[in-house]
């Protein structure tokens, strides 16, 4: 490869007068993948904490704690109505990973755009999403977002930056790639962050999507959380490198891999990848260590995981313990004003929740409704049988 | 590597309006919807310097520049996909796919992100995926296809093809200005064909999505068709007039949604019809609409109604065989002849 460029110069040398190469070379990729947050072993005897390589003020370290209590709360809200059959579909879980999607969301700014995967809810609510809004959609309710029409998070709210997913893994990246061209057209200054699994990056959607966002050095921050299950498939059955960092280096983009139970890591990578991003540097992607505790959704028995590995996250590694520790250790807070802010957090769920049970089901004359402008195109009724 | 060097060259802006061909209005319409609304921009594979395969989009970056004219890769996902994007920040993409074979590479986000976004959370998608369809230009199974019937079965997406040029301008136009996503179906066939060359209004006309028109009136049969098929109806019309029979033939222009009053009163008049059209037989459009007319043109019926497609193969590259595998003027003609006897 040097001797290639070497010959290319002397040759333009040789030949003065031929037109000159117009764009600017990219310089010679080199493999960079930041591990100054990825996971580390605590001393011996000492349980995990959060980094203290922090610019986090004291008040947002308080406030990074209430979004993973408000995540789980609203979760385990869920899995209380879905035992109801309040529910209609299923109920997907984030448990032991909430720190991921909490702390890589509050590292952005109002005007950035997220797209989540169903396991990042906390996200959605960091980007100001009521939690009356998700309890709407997950029991099908006339006043959720999506009327009825679709489930859990997908939904979308254009005004507050969040994106609703399909579920079709790895689409979202080619859509926020869109979305970043076209601000690039009209001017607007904001970062896209679209969140993937271990599994969801097997997709050829992701592919193209992060190769052509690279291609255009576009500020897309993908965060691949790495909680070592796609449904029940391992890692191992997904992809053949050791870190999903690695794939960086196939799209000529830098990586960073960050401890995902560790909050306040997850925001310190992402706050950084957002500033590379937003300077101009183009895409980049983070992997986030992290661990799946549930199931696929509530249905699913977990037969496919080992013995006592639930069970060790559970103990050692859960991102609200370490979270809890660390600002009682770092004395940013006091057990009871954690107390209060968890008392807070469920009031509010009650309140929403309360508010999503009183709302009806949808019309049943609605589905007909929106497929195309209906103001071009007729609602899709059911005909009636041989009348004209 | 090699030095890269840019030819200079440079195409003139298109005359608004004038002589031109099938593909000449297409470019004319998209060129006037970029300069009339900045949103609009043009986004696929070698659409910028090489101004695309066909050349529709020639001369585009010149005038609006590369942020306005994208060159991708070739990922027809990350195409499809960015559009939807853009759409989403109020812009219209006009995205292409260099044959509409490779509609299949961008088929889940055409069906899945596309189609649905409207319905699921009121977020329309307002862009153009337009590109050549078609057979009989002996170019093979992969560069031949006509796609309507895997999307006809998707809500939320509306399905375009024109057979003239006055038509391909006024509906690039509309479907530049819809807000809801428009396949936009090119027939490469006609694209250069000098019978379809015709002048075209200086003024800035749309051809509204969503109605057929007649592209020639008669009295004892319908032929109900669209894109090159409408040519085929037409000159089997021609034939059937010398022995007496007086064709009407209808030229769907939107397949989706369909104009069913179209069809509907032109069967109720001739009382007999035979559906015509390019893609293969089962599973076609021509199916659909017999359905159709069975269900609510049952009483208007003298004879049955007949379905002219492909045949049920790939499309083939040999010169006979594809002409074997295409209905052909004889076809039809034979197909109205036995109606006529009814």
């Amino acid at each position: 490869m040097v001797s290639d460029a070497i010959m290319d110069k002397n040759q333009n040398k040789a030949q003065t007068g031929k037109p000159r190469r117009r764009r600017r070379p990219r310089p010679r990729f080199q493999m960079r993948v930041s591990t100054k947050y990825a996971p580390r072993k605590p001393p011996e005897g000492e349980a995990l904490s959060c980094t203290t390589d922090t610019s986090l003020t004291p008040e947002q370290q308080v406030e990074l704690y209430r979004y993973l209590q408000l995540t789980r709360l609203v979760e385990e809200r869920l899995v209380n109505l879905y035992r109801q059959t309040k529910v209609v579909g299923g109920v997907f879980r984030s448990l032991g990973q909430e720190a991921t999607a909490v702390g890589s969301a509050y590292a952005l700014q109002p005007q950035d755009f997220v797209t989540p995967l169903i396991r990042d809810l906390g996200a959605v609510l960091v980007k100001g999403i009521r939690p009356r809004d998700i309890f709407a959609q997950y029991m099908a309710k006339a006043w959720g977002p999506s009327g009825g029409k679709d489930l859990n998070i997908h939904f979308g709210d254009m005004e507050k930056g969040f994106i609703g997913p399909i579920s079709h893994l790895g689409d979202m990246i080619p859509v926020m790639t869109g979305l970043l061209l076209a601000a690039r057209m009209q001017k607007k200054k904001f970062v896209a962050v679209a969140y993937i699994g271990d599994g969801g990056m097997s997709t050829g959607a992701f592919h193209e999507g992060l190769n052509f966002a690279a291609v255009q050095r576009l500020p897309l921050v993908v965060i691949a959380e790495h909680n070592q299950y796609a449904y029940s498939t391992p890692t191992s059955l997904q992809t053949a490198v050791r870190d999903l960092a690695e794939k960086a280096t196939g799209y000529g983009i830098p990586a960073h891999i960050v401890d995902g139970n560790d909050v306040i890591a997850c925001y310190e990578v992402t706050k950084n990848a957002a500033e590379y991003a937003r300077r101009g540097g183009g895409a980049v992607l983070i992997e986030a260590k992290t661990y799946r505790r549930k199931g696929h959704a509530e249905h699913d028995d977990q037969r496919y995981v080992a013995e006592g590995e639930i069970e060790w996250w559970e103990k050692n590694n859960d991102p609200i313990d370490r979270c809890r520790r660390f600002l009682l250790d770092q004395k940013v807070a006091t057990q009871k004003k954690l107390d209060e802010i968890v008392a807070e957090v469920t009031q509010l769920i009650d309140e929403d929740c309360a508010w999503a049970e009183s709302s009806p089901l949808p019309d049943a004359e609605v589905a007909a409704y929106n497929v195309f402008d209906n103001n071009l195109v007729a609602p899709a009724f059911r005909p009636k049988v041989l009348e004209s | 590597m090699s030095t890269a060097v840019k030819k200079e060259h440079k195409s003139p802006r298109p005359e608004r309006g004038g002589q031109a061909t099938l593909v000449e209005a297409i470019r004319q319409g998209i060129w006037e919807e970029m300069e009339r609304d900045p949103t609009v921009f043009v986004i696929g594979q070698d659409v910028g310097v090489y101004g695309g395969a066909f050349k529709v989009t020639d001369g585009l970056i010149d005038h609006f520049g590369k942020e306005r004219v994208i060159d991708t890769p070739i990922s027809e996902g990350a195409i499809v996909g960015a559009a939807c994007g853009a759409a989403l920040m109020g812009m219209k993409p006009v995205a292409e796919f260099q044959f509409i074979d490779f509609i299949s590479a961008g088929f889940d986000l055409l069906t899945n992100y596309a189609a649905k976004c409207r319905y699921r959370w009121g977020a329309g998608i307002s862009a153009v995926f337009r590109g050549p369809c078609g057979s009989g230009v002996r170019a093979g199974p992969f560069h031949s296809l006509n796609a309507e019937s895997f999307f006809l079965n998707t809500a939320g997406l509306k399905i375009v093809e024109p057979s003239t040029a006055y038509d391909a301008k006024g509906l690039i136009k509309a479907a530049i200005r819809d807000p809801d996503p428009v396949l936009f179906f090119e027939h490469k066939k006609l694209y250069r064909l000098p019978r379809l060359r015709e002048q075209l209004p200086s003024d800035d006309y749309v051809v509204e999505i969503g109605k057929a028109r007649i592209a020639r009136e008669g009295r004892d049969l319908t032929i109900i068709t669209f894109g090159a098929m409408v040519l085929t109806a037409l000159d089997a019309a021609a034939e059937l007039e010398r022995e007496g029979l007086d064709v009407e033939v209808l030229d769907l222009r939107t397949l989706a949604p369909l104009d069913k009053p179209a069809f509907l009163t032109s069967v109720k008049k001739t009382n007999k019809a035979i559906v015509l059209h390019e893609a293969s037989r089962t599973g076609g459009i021509g199916g659909e609409i017999a359905a159709i007319l069975a269900e609510e043109a049952f009483e208007w019926l003298d004879a049955p109604v007949l379905r002219i497609g492909s045949l049920d193969t790939p499309v083939p590259y040999s010169p006979p065989l594809e002409d074997y595998y295409l209905p052909q003027i004889k076809d039809v003609v034979e197909a109205a002849r036995k109606l006529a006897a009814y």
